[in-house]
């Protein structure tokens, strides 16, 4: 048997823009899901379907891409899942929005369908109308003796997002976590469909709140892509700046979390004001606190405002020597960096499986940054380092969120430094094609594939890291004790809209 | 003679004389000033159940911040409580997706009389963007919502200024 990636490559090449797609027959597939067993490489960083096929995004150790696409041939496809344990929610998607059927699966539990919609498989080509059938989640009951089951959610906590824990625990020991997603699923992709690529950004920037600009980026990149648009100078160094400022804004508001669950409250109170101020320099400059729906295909939906540069970088000058003192303050105090110590460790197996991406990833040591690697504009003319790796828990993360904040900044203040004039946007084109489109938001790597008919969006799908994230969170979960539980909530902070779409 | 004492005190009436019934009217008009003065005291205070709906995140972002140091809800009487059965208050986030409908009325169901809706957020208010998906309906419509705060999201200020004239109305007895 040919090693996986040799064997993807071998296949028949059809269109997908920028990154040739390789089309596998139904056989192939079944072949490939044989040989991913072997090999960690490549790992699978998206599976989606259409109403005739499913496609996978895979990536080698070179960090080369390699989208495959697969005919479902009645109603079903191989499941990749017993290679690559990341795939498992994926198929549970894809049964549930377009009723195709992972044959050899893991597990088939439904995920986004709780049996509240009007119809079953809603993308498929013929939904079957459905009424007041319930799907509810069947969880395990444990057997043994002295071994309990507590649930939280889909309300819980203070102001949190709607999912539902399942915690199985020996004792005081966790023995499983489970997650059960699905309540904040809007249908997202069904409201892009049949909508002009600059109508359907509003949807793609209501993904997920904390990385809209990312979000709106992929997939601003993926119909970029497929119209062969090309995109103003001004435009592209002033989506980095979002984006730069977006990772700024997250990191602080991550890094307070990390310090309100650890009872660190000083540095949580403190993480508020610098925050609080970039909000304000944002809305200033961008007209929205969030930047949201300031990308959109083509390049930018407005222009910063007059003042909004000075603005800008008076505010980085303020945020500089508050994030100074806010990581003097975090890495002086013995017994907050105690409490993070060893939260979060994981198995070098599973992290290989699910390839996490962001300063998670690299907390575990991962090189994967797609501003690096396959790079975008304006990246590709600037350094974007990689943050020292200290250990591969809580601690660790903490120290990569302080270095990425400082590489954020310095990226931030030499792209507004240096603001190329011009135009802000392009008009697009009512062609057709297909695109595949990356971001690097605060959490890791977003990709959004679009396939465009006559100019209008015919179907899409976007793939958060928050889908390589969870499964790993549930596991870290497991790791510690009951007390460590908020703590890896906390630091892994994964989306729930983002992946509910 | 001790003895004589005694059974003389037990037959003898108390000195003490019997004492009026409380008059009707001023007793209603005591009420009335001690109903204001503690509604005055007291009742400048909302506990806050929190429920996202299935939004994106934005509108929470802006909760969160609220509980920042800038915006200090606390020091208002504005608090985020974890039980409905806790809360005068249901803020709700988020378009109301089908799957998430019955949570919120059960959160609702659950809060003591008296209590208040709000509904935060385009989605929350009409289904924002997401108005006619086949995995929502149109924003809060199955429980009784009094009071909207628009945006997407709306800022903390906005979202405090709303809260604000709750609590006004609250406190004032409105």
């Amino acid at each position: 048997m040919m090693e996986a990636g040799a064997f993807i490559r071998a296949a028949q090449k059809e269109e997908l823009r920028p990154y040739p797609r390789f089309l596998l027959s139904a056989d192939e597939w079944q072949a490939l899901s044989a040989a991913l067993v072997e090999t960690p490489h490549p790992a699978l960083l998206a599976l989606w379907a259409e109403s005739d096929r499913v496609h996978a995004l895979f990536q080698d150790e070179n960090g080369d891409l390699l989208p495959v696409a697969s005919p479902v041939v009645n109603g079903a496809y191989a499941a990749l899942s017993p290679a690559r344990p990341a795939a498992i929610w994926f198929e549970r998607v894809i049964r549930d929005l377009w009723g195709h059927f992972a044959e050899g699966g893991r597990d088939y539990q439904p995920w986004l369908d709780h049996g509240t919609w009007a119809m079953a498989a809603p993308l498929s080509l013929r939904p079957k109308a459905r009424v007041g059938e319930e799907l509810p989640r069947e969880f395990a009951a444990p057997e043994e003796e002295d071994v309990h089951q507590f649930a939280l959610g889909p309300i819980s906590g203070g102001i949190a997002k709607p999912l539902h824990l399942r915690i199985t625990m020996h004792g005081d020991s966790p023995l499983a976590a489970e997650f059960y997603l699905g309540y904040a699923h809007k249908g997202i992709m069904a409201l892009m469909r049949g909508k002009l690529p600059r109508v359907a950004a509003r949807f793609a920037a209501r993904l997920s709140g904390d990385a809209t600009v990312a979000h709106a980026l992929a997939y601003a990149h993926a119909v970029e892509a497929a119209l062969g648009v090309q995109v103003p100078p001004r435009a592209i160094a002033l989506r980095a700046v979002m984006a730069e400022l977006e990772r700024i804004a997250h990191h602080l508001f991550q890094i307070g979390v990390i310090a309100k669950t650890a009872k660190f409250g000083i540095l949580h109170a403190g993480c508020g004001t610098p925050l609080e101020e970039l909000r304000a320099g944002t809305a200033l400059a961008f007209g929205h606190r969030l930047m949201m729906d300031c990308v959109v295909p083509g390049g930018l939906a407005a222009d910063i405002a007059a003042d909004g540069q000075a603005t800008l970088l008076g505010t980085l000058d303020a945020l500089q020597a508050k994030i100074q003192d806010l990581a003097a303050l975090s890495f002086s105090e013995p017994a907050f960096l105690a409490r993070l110590q060893g939260i979060g460790r994981l198995s070098e197996k599973l992290v290989r499986e699910l390839a996490p991406g962001g300063p998670i990833g690299r907390a575990y040591g991962s090189h994967s940054d797609t501003r690096r690697r396959p790079g975008y504009p304006p990246y590709d003319s600037l350094e974007v380092p990689l943050p020292d790796v200290s250990s591969a828990d809580a601690a660790g993360y903490l120290k990569i969120l302080f270095a990425e904040l400082r590489t954020s900044m310095d990226l931030a203040r030499r792209l507004l430094e240096h603001l190329p004039d011009g135009e802000i946007s392009t008009p697009l084109t009512a062609s057709s094609g297909e695109g595949l489109g990356v971001a690097e938001a605060p959490r890791g790597d977003i990709w959004h594939w679009v396939r465009l008919d006559g100019g209008m969006i015919a179907a899409s799908f976007a793939a958060d890291p928050g889908w390589r994230h969870w499964p790993l969170l549930e596991a870290a979960l497991v790791g510690g004790t009951l007390e460590d539980m908020p703590l890896c909530l906390a630091c892994f902070h994964c989306s729930v809209s983002a992946v509910d779409l | 003679m001790l003895s004589l004492k005694l059974l003389q005190n037990l037959w003898k009436r108390p000195e003490a004389r019997a004492f009026p019934p409380a008059q009707a009217e001023i007793l209603a008009a005591l009420q009335a000033r001690l109903q204001e003065a503690s509604q005055r005291r007291l009742g400048r205070s909302l506990a806050v159940r929190h429920v996202d709906t299935g939004g994106c995140g934005g509108c929470e972002l802006e909760l969160q911040a609220l509980d920042s140091v800038i915006y200090d809800l606390s020091r208002f009487g504005l608090s985020f409580v974890e039980s409905p059965r806790h809360a005068d208050v249901l803020l709700v986030t988020g378009p109301v997706t089908h799957n998430m409908k019955a949570g919120m009325e059960r959160a609702y169901a659950a809060m003591g009389q008296p209590k208040w809706v709000v509904a935060v957020g385009d989605c929350a208010i009409d289904g924002g963007v997401f108005q006619g998906s086949y995995a929502c309906g149109n924003g809060v419509t199955t429980i009784p919502v009094d009071l909207v705060i628009r945006g997407c999201p709306p800022t903390p200020h906005q979202i405090l200024e709303g809260l604000l004239t709750l609590l006004e109305a609250n406190a004032t007895g409105g």
